[in-house]
């Protein structure tokens, strides 16, 4: 195994922050009292997140290859094995997994009354699920995380969500489901054309047939595309955010939907680079439809959650068109835009969670003059509003910019229009801003009786880190982007590599699937 | 390299500070720590300089802002004369208007927030012309932006300013849209954003050009109108100059520093800066001249009638403006920033003179409720004077400089330019009639206002009226330092300055020729004070007269030809209505979720259908099962 390192630390660092949240979900299991089991679960999500600090700085940048990477045989009869480790691609995503389940735990304390023991369950063993997705090298094991991470955040968005929660959670699984099924069948092609084995980076370094490529690639982005959501697999998106609790909102547009744009990087691209070409003009188009397509919904939200759920849409179109114009701009644009936008929008839900907490209402048309009422909370909303318009000082214009150059590079028209999107992102994020938090206050708010409470210190704490990083990255985007230049390298020195088929076979190919 | 960085840094602080714990500690003491920051600003702006008098071009980089393959950019600075004499300007006039705004927001209730925020903005500002490169400049562009934003939207209860605040941000997005992309064509093309590295490679890509649509156009024209879409918006050009009237919903001083003086004036500055890339253009230039003059008399027509005082003095910043670009885009780059950097201090004066007006009046804008303030406040009234025999281009103020410069060089440069400046002259001929009007309206005649405020009428306190003069020093002798060759030898000091930067504007006319538009522009000068004496002092009915007899020209100039109308009408409301009912409602609603739930409602329809075939009779199976083996056996015998 020449292509990976072995683990750096003289201790399985990735298994203990994959499992630690499990080993936690067991412990629950045992705890009756609601506070211990919600201090419980904060201290192993914290502990999680520090464990998974030494990743940071023992990582070898200076390398694409696999790193920490443990391996045992697990099923030895199928080729099977217990195989992870982490790249530049996937190592800020264990980073932005541990933080942002720590801060749901945290603005969760409060909102979550009913069945606590089985919400903070829940919570951790979708975490674990999330980490394993993140570092799993073997494609059963991938499977088997991929899966189950379904299950809890179905859970709680049936259980712990908002009035439409069950038809949202069915939406959300079935969606999913679908998606899912159809890679599963990839990857049995994959395992059996592949020499019997489930190894991911084995299977990357293969080369398959240009046809056959097409098809798996179609099959890997019925899941992929479901889970960004790409344009038209989106409408789960906007019902599941919108139903589930704030912590349930968080992290699916914190990590859950990254998960796609991950796949793509990591199975779709190395492994079907003659598909990735082909493909790339659709899924630009794609790119650019969810770009305008979600921002002009946006502007016809009335309410709160569902508009931000649906620039999600929009956002999210940015990072598939950065990844997906091939060049290195777009794809470091695009995975810090991940980064990004599960910060930003992250942030937004837990805000608007917040908010909700006192008002118990989501229609914007509710609200009004709450920079009066809640000045903090104003002050704190009105950055999260132009990072997600991405201004320059914040995260999101690093990752904007880099997109848009690298789409603009590869393909100038579908940078400049994609470059409308930033207009019409302004359009409604300074709109929303100003139904909410400008002009004169609703007079139900104003009523003693009612009077809205400003940020507590347990929500200040919880929002704190995701401003500290807004501004890191807006500033110093470096400490980030670096971890990734020689994976994204690497994956396009691959992409770059003369077709598999020559033009010979090429043509034959077609012929015979003519006849 | 401390000292420059701290240029920008100081108002940063403050503004961190302020913003911190201004609510809960400094309250109504904001100004203690960003009055002396911006002055600090000043002293080392002043002192940066003179390091560039001496010979001294500053370029630093601080650190590495974006690595990412081949692109890289980086936080630096570049201070060249260009910048030194925007940071004397910026930090100059801030100064003034951080003191002025301790006596005007007195007593606010987001006074802490008032003083952050400019302070934020001013931070904005010097980086956005210290920057020695295009992403920094554009951070630098937004950043201002934002300010904007907050300080038009201050007062953000009333519905007004909070709309004009987000039209604002809004409007300039559209601007920004080619700005962004233009800084993009720029790196693709020259495999750098630095000023001097992209500036030192203009001359290898004349000629190329770049596919758009199939068209085949000139490289550098490309770029160069991009980056200058930018500068429509931002400098409130046609046709996206409907911001700025709106952006007097914010305080006034906001309205001086922000909207007149200095943010404004970025796309000036831009253009300028990218010299070297428009003079290789011809259609750029012809651009920015056309947009310009069109501009500056298109403004200058809305401004004759309105009754605010503060909008006719921002359509007249508009009108400004467009003198400031029409003299970069017939090459007289020194010029256009001559022009800035007068009209900074008159300008400023001129908001902040009618901020001391409204401030005597309780926030009366409405000049049909003034007049005869002249004995009430007389300080006020007479650096109004003075700004307005500046603005009005009177030989020996500020303004006359400039103007003439802008005027003469319009007038040498070509076809284009001939005409332009004749426009330019009339648009000159309205400015000094609008002026005058104001202070007719303002000062002289009989107060109009309700009789009770008209005995609490009084003169601004010394924290207003000081600062007033001291822009008034300015408003008068800032021109001084460009005093046209033909009136004294070497008087041009500010031209030779800035010929480094921006070189020396080409074309030479004779005596009498620059003696005649001379002659031209302080005779309009002189007329537009006559009429307005006449129309305004004289026969004060005669306005309404006017007004009634050509009707439908008022009312179009009024209604500032209905542009506003027009863009709601064509863009905001389609926009909306089309995101709410196709988009959303129909597209969403119906077409995609219509299959998604239509997909499984379909599956049952099916199975249901299918399930007959399952009839459980084992003869029918039976022959199923021989019509299929039969038709396999008919194709393998008689198909293949």
């Amino acid at each position: 195994m020449e292509n990976v390192i072995f683990n750096q630390l003289n201790y399985p660092i990735l298994t203990y922050t994959v499992f630690l949240p499990v080993l936690g979900a067991l412990l629950l299991l045992f705890m009756s009292n609601a506070t211990l089991i919600r201090w419980t679960t904060l201290a192993v999500t914290a502990a999680t997140f520090v464990i998974s600090l030494p990743l940071l700085t023992a990582f070898n940048k200076s390398t694409y290859k696999m790193q920490f990477v443990e391996r045992h045989e697990w099923i030895p009869s199928w080729g099977i094995n217990y195989f992870i480790g982490i790249d530049g691609i996937s190592i800020l995503f264990i980073f932005l997994t541990t933080l942002l389940s720590m801060l749901c735990v945290l603005v969760s304390w409060k909102a979550i009354e009913t069945k606590a023991k089985e919400f903070h369950i829940a919570i951790l063993t979708m975490e674990a699920g999330m980490l394993g997705v993140f570092v799993a090298l073997d494609f059963f094991l991938f499977y088997i995380f991929w899966e189950a991470m379904l299950i809890p955040m179905f859970l709680l968005i049936g259980v712990w969500g908002g009035p439409q929660r069950v038809y949202a959670a069915i939406k959300f699984f079935l969606y999913t489901l679908v998606g899912s099924v159809l890679m599963l069948v990839g990857i049995v092609v994959l395992y059996f054309t592949g020499g019997n084995t489930l190894d991911i980076l084995t299977l990357s370094a293969m080369q398959y047939p240009v046809k056959l490529q097409y098809w798996l690639f179609m099959a890997f982005l019925a899941a992929f595309a479901v889970k960004v959501p790409m344009f038209p697999v989106h409408t789960w998106l906007p019902d599941a955010h919108t139903e589930a609790p704030t912590a349930g909102s968080v992290i699916l547009a914190g990590v859950l939907i990254k998960m796609g744009a991950y796949g793509f990087l990591r199975f779709s691209i190395p492994m079907f680079p003659d598909a990735t070409k082909f493909f790339m003009q659709p899924m630009l188009i794609l790119s650019v439809i969810a770009i305008i397509y979600g921002a002009l919904v946006c502007l016809a939200q009335k309410d709160l959650k569902r508009l931000i759920a649906y620039s999600s849409v929009s956002h999210m179109g940015f990072v598939t068109l950065g990844i997906f114009a091939l060049n290195s701009q777009g794809m470091e644009g695009g995975i810090l835009q991940m980064l990004n936008h599960g910060i930003i929008t992250g942030a937004l839900f837990l805000m608007v969670g917040i908010i909700y907490e006192r008002t118990h209402t989501r229609v914007i048309a509710d609200y009004g003059g709450f920079a009066t009422l809640v000045p903090w909370f104003a002050g704190l909303f009105i950055i999260l509003t132009f990072a997600s318009i991405g201004l320059p000082g914040t995260n999101g214009f690093i990752g904007e910019f880099l997109i848009l150059f690298g789409a603009f590079k590869a393909q100038k028209l579908y940078g400049a229009l994609a470059a409308t999107g930033v207009i019409l992102g302004a359009g409604y994020m300074l709109w929303l801003y100003q139904r909410v938090f400008w002009e004169k206050a609703n007079p139900d708010w104003t009523s003693a009786s009612h009077a809205v409470r400003d940020l507590n210190l347990r929500e200040v704490i919880t929002l704190l880190p995701l401003f500290i990083l807004i501004f890191w990255i807006g500033c110093y985007p470096e400490t980030f982007l670096s971890y990734m230049h020689s994976s994204v390298e690497h994956l396009l020195e691959n992409i770059n590599k003369p077709a598999a088929a020559g033009p010979e076979d090429l043509i034959a190919q077609r012929i015979l699937e003519i006849f | 390299m401390l000292k420059y960085t701290l240029i920008p840094l100081l108002p940063l602080l403050s503004f961190i500070i302020n913003i911190l714990f201004g609510r809960n500690f400094i309250k109504d003491k904001a100004h203690w720590l960003a009055v002396p920051a911006v002055f600090g600003s000043f002293v080392l702006a002043v002192s940066a300089f003179m390091d560039v008098q001496s010979g001294n071009v500053i370029n630093i980089n601080i650190y590495n802002w974006i690595v990412s393959g081949n692109f890289n950019v980086t936080i630096g600075f570049l201070i060249d004369q260009l910048t030194a004499i925007m940071l004397i300007v910026v930090t100059s006039i801030s100064t003034l208007i951080f003191i002025y705004s301790i006596g005007y927001m007195h007593g606010d209730s987001g006074y802490y927030r008032f003083f952050s925020y400019l302070s934020l903005f001013v931070f904005s500002m010097l980086i956005l012309v210290m920057s020695n490169n295009f992403l920094l400049l554009y951070f630098g562009w937004e950043a201002v932006g934002l300010c904007s934003y907050f300080l038009i939207g201050f007062w953000f209860h009333k519905k007004s300013a909070a709309d004009a605040g987000k039209k604002a941000f809004i409007v300039n997005r559209f601007g920004d849209f080619g700005f962004g992309l233009g800084v993009i064509l720029v790196f693709l093309t020259f495999g750098s954003l630095e000023y001097l590295q992209v500036f030192g490679k203009a001359n290898s890509v004349i000629g190329q050009t770049i596919n758009i649509f199939g068209y085949n156009l000139d490289l550098i024209t490309v770029i160069c109108l991009l980056l200058f879409c930018g500068a429509i918006g931002k400098s409130a050009q046609m046709p996206l100059h409907v911001w700025l009237p709106d952006a007097m919903e914010g305080p006034t001083p906001v309205s001086a520093l922000i909207h007149a003086a200095t943010m404004v004036t970025a796309g000036v500055f831009m253009v300028a800066r990218c010299n070297p890339l428009f003079s290789l253009s011809h259609t750029a230039m012809n651009t920015v001249a056309v947009v310009g003059g069109i501009t500056a008399i298109f403004a200058a027509t809305i401004g004759l009638v309105q009754n605010d005082i503060k909008r006719v003095i921002a359509y007249s910043t508009v009108s400004q403006l467009g003198y400031m670009f029409l003299a970069l885009g017939v090459g007289a780059y020194s010029a256009g920033i001559f022009h800035l950097y007068t009209h900074a201090y008159f300008k400023a004066l001129l908001f902040l003179g009618s901020g001391s007006v409204i401030h005597a009046l309780h926030d009366e804008q409405n000049m049909q409720k003034m007049g005869g303030l002249k004995k009430h406040m007389p300080i006020t009234y007479w650096v109004f004077i003075l700004a307005t025999l500046s603005i009005t281009g009177i030989p020996g103020f500020a303004g006359f400089f400039s103007k003439d410069e802008i005027l003469y060089r319009a007038y040498l440069g070509g076809e284009v330019g001939k005409g332009l400046w004749m426009l330019a002259t009339v648009a000159a001929l309205l400015t000094a009639f609008y002026s005058w009007r104001l202070i007719f309206l303002t000062f002289h005649g009989k107060f109009r206002g309700p009789h009770e405020q008209e005995h609490h009428l009084h003169e601004s306190p010394k924290v207003i009226t000081v600062p007033l003069m001291l822009l008034a020093v300015g408003a008068v002798a800032a021109g001084w330092v460009g005093i046209p060759p033909l009136l004294m030898e070497h008087g041009d000091k500010i031209g030779e300055f800035l010929a480094p930067v921006l070189g020396h504007p080409h074309g030479e006319g004779s005596h009498s020729e620059e003696m005649m538009v001379m002659g031209m522009s302080v005779l309009v000068a002189l007329a537009g004070w006559y009429i307005a004496y006449k129309m305004y002092v004289r026969n004060p009915e005669l306005p309404q007269k006017v007004g009634a007899k050509f009707k439908p020209v008022y009312n179009l100039l009024y209604n500032k030809y209905y542009i506003d109308e027009l863009y709601n009408r064509i863009f905001v409301q389609p926009t909306l209505k089309f995101s709410d009912k196709v988009i959303l409602g129909f597209f969403d609603k119906s077409i995609i979720e219509g299959v998604v739930n239509g997909v499984p409602n379909l599956i049952g329809v099916f199975s249901s259908k299918f399930r007959k075939i399952q009839t459980g009779l084992l003869s029918n199976y039976g022959l199923v099962m021989a019509a299929g083996a039969l038709a396999i056996i008919g194709y393998m015998l008689f198909l293949r």
